[in-house]
């Protein structure tokens, strides 16, 4: 018989509750107690609340075991858990956790399972073969794949991403690019970390079929300066890519070269709009550029620049190894596919939920979040980040589909949802959101660098005054929101009356406002 | 970049000094090398105290207790955030959003991440900071 597999995730989630210790008391207590194991830091199964979450693998199944604390481990080598011997702490066998069985994991298939920095993991879980299959096609044949799967930005702004391919491939040039935005900003949403540091190959092998589809020959990631862990396990996995034939000169054999560079941002929410970060991929100021011309035909240093967000690339694997037809199968409307979702706030069950699109925000916060983390009502969600709407209670019963969350007045964003209980104050988010937005704004265009400033002024003036004067200043703060959508080049300026006019037209008691102050 | 990030990682911050070196080496001009340096929040612009703490300020962390965790740490360090203690024991910087949601509220405390903080904990792990002089 083998030894038996510890797992303990290496995730930036698990470490920050104290993973690594936990890691380290394992191995020390496996050593004074002369057992044979064997750890492996995989990447984190998306059940947060149960972090560290430590796996046993003996024979053919995984048993759970969390949250973990390094003053656990004695006592559950004590309860014989290298042979599932029972333990207050022990979770049954991980698949079997409803959390994940009621899942549909496409993208995140692997995620938490293999060892995210093991090429030979990500073979034995059905890896590369996306590749595989993309290098027997034409390059138009993979890019009609991905336009057959109905697979649209995951980033936030949604646009079907075999388009932006199909241009970048049919513009002629001597240099193209394949740019991959990880410059995950967006409050609430950690999905591409979780890639990241959980299955990089996956994303290292959708980028690889993007510049095989595309004709590209670079390609690189453009990461946030808070994800070190992620940036340390993708310089890792792109090195192993590199030594077995998968990345360099020579991709599989096939004579096509694909080289592909890590680089990290510097703290500046505005590098996740594409054209910032291509700025600041130049070595510039992320400063957004007009468009046209648009990236796919003219982007890093002038040249046909696919640029597609973590999630949108590592989608492309699955649609490549098991056809654009299968893809589509999955989600609702124009939103096909399966969307990881990102749970987070003041929530019972925090995590990541990979689900076909069309699942609502009802189903999501209650069957899976178990509601909020202090037992107090669920008064409002924001839905996309620091620029998604927020919605009341009552309004939950939307899908979560990029066309139906934007009939409504809101977006889908990233996937993210921000759930927060009653003692929340709608005023203050909206003020936060226009600081926000002062504080981020590249400066480029007047209504955003300007009327985010002058946009907390308004909204203290309303807290401030009564009567006349506050509802006045309520109009003025709607003038102020159309000027910005109307007036700013890029989705800061032009979303962040969003968060804003949403908390006031479904929280006007927070501001003092009657109700229906503003329609 | 690539440059400015090794120089904050030597020294833990940008000195003026270097930016007309900067645009000598790189052929660039010196105004072209101050914005960049300027532009982005990592930056700093002046030496950081011997330990560093980062607290999350968006919404996730915001709905978890990061604003009652926030002031306590002010009061705790008795400095705002982009402030110094007079010791230079701690610098204590804003960050917004560590893509640590789903264990919110988060902070960095040095270079290590930290989930469900709460001001119990926070006090807990700044007691055996002992970080040497840079």
């Amino acid at each position: 018989m083998s030894e038996p597999v510890i797992f303990v995730p290496r995730d930036s989630g698990a470490l920050s509750l104290g993973a690594e210790s936990v890691a380290l008391a394992i191995a020390t207590e496996a050593q004074r107690r002369g057992k044979q194991v064997r750890i492996v830091r995989n990447g984190s199964r998306g059940v947060y609340w149960l972090e560290p979450m430590v796996e046993v693998a003996t024979g053919g199944s995984r048993i759970a075991y969390g949250p973990v604390a390094a003053e656990d481990v004695s006592g559950l080598f004590d309860a014989n858990w290298l042979d599932g011997g029972a333990h207050r702490l022990a979770l049954g066998p991980t698949e079997e956790l409803p959390y994940l069985k009621k899942q549909e994991r496409l993208t995140f298939a692997r995620v938490g399972i293999t060892d995210p920095v093991s090429v030979d993991d990500y073979l034995s879980h059905g890896g590369y073969r996306g590749l595989q299959r993309a290098l027997s096609l034409t390059s138009p044949a993979v890019v009609e794949e991905v336009v057959l799967s109905g697979l649209r930005g995951r980033g936030g702004a949604g646009f079907p991403a075999g388009i932006k391919w199909r241009t970048t491939q049919q513009t002629d040039a001597s240099q193209k690019y394949i740019v991959c935005n990880a410059d995950e900003g967006d409050s609430g949403t950690f999905s591409d970390r979780m890639i990241m540091e959980g299955d990089p190959f996956v994303l290292i092998e959708g980028m690889t079929v993007a510049a095989i589809a595309v004709g590209a020959t670079q390609g690189y990631i453009y990461v946030r300066s808070e994800y070190p862990h992620a940036i340390r396990i993708l310089s890792e996995a792109i090195r192993g890519a590199e030594q077995r034939g998968y990345l360099g000169s020579d991709v599989c054999g096939s004579g096509k070269a694909f080289k592909l560079d890590v680089r990290v941002g510097a703290g500046a929410y505005i590098c996740g709009e594409e054209t910032a970060m291509l700025e600041s991929l130049e070595g510039k100021r992320g400063m957004v550029r007009f468009k046209p011309p648009l990236p796919a035909i003219a982007g890093l240093f002038g040249k046909p620049t696919v640029i597609n967000n973590v999630i949108t690339l590592s989608s492309v694997p699955t649609i490549l190894e098991k056809g654009g037809a299968f893809y589509k199968n999955f989600g609702m409307g124009r939103s096909l596919g399966t969307l990881p979702i990102q749970l987070a706030g003041n929530v019972k069950y925090p995590g990541l939920i990979e689900k076909a699109f069309g699942v609502t925000l009802r189903e999501i916060i209650y069957e899976y979040g178990g509601g909020t983390a202090s037992g107090r009502p669920v008064r409002a969600v924001q839905i996309g980040g620091p620029l998604g709407a927020y919605f009341p209670e009552a309004m939950l019963d939307l899908p979560l589909d990029y066309e139906a969350i934007a009939a409504k007045g809101g977006l889908l964003g990233h996937g993210g949802i921000v759930v927060f209980d009653d003692t929340v104050d709608m005023l203050r988010q909206a003020r936060y959101a226009m600081e926000f937005c002062a504080l981020e704004s590249c400066g480029k265009c007047t209504p955003c660098r300007i009327g985010s400033t002058r946009g907390v002024e308004v909204i203290d003036r309303i807290q401030a005054s009564r009567g006349r004067s506050k509802s006045d200043s309520a109009a003025l703060l709607r003038d102020l929101c159309d000027t910005m959508t109307a007036g700013s080049l890029c989705a800061l300026g032009g979303l962040t009356p969003l968060p804003v006019m949403s908390a006031l037209r479904h929280f006007p008691q927070d501001f003092g406002l009657p109700a229906n102050a503003i329609s | 970049m690539p440059i400015l990030r090794c120089i904050q990682d030597e020294l833990g911050w940008v000195p003026r000094d270097c930016v007309p070196m900067l645009a000598e080496i790189l052929n660039l001009s010196r105004a072209e090398v101050y914005g960049v340096v300027t532009f982005y929040h990592d930056f700093r612009h002046a030496p950081p105290g011997r330990n560093v703490i980062k607290v999350c300020r968006a919404e996730s962390c915001q709905a978890a207790g990061g604003v009652a965790l926030a002031e306590h740490i002010k009061r705790r360090l008795g400095i705002d955030f982009g402030e110094t203690t007079h010791d230079h024991a701690f610098t204590l910087e804003a960050v917004y959003c560590l893509g640590n949601c789903a264990c919110s509220p988060a902070a960095v405390i040095d270079d290590d991440l930290v989930g469900r903080v709460t001001p119990a904990r926070f006090d807990e792990k700044i007691a055996h900071l002992n970080r040497p002089d840079r």
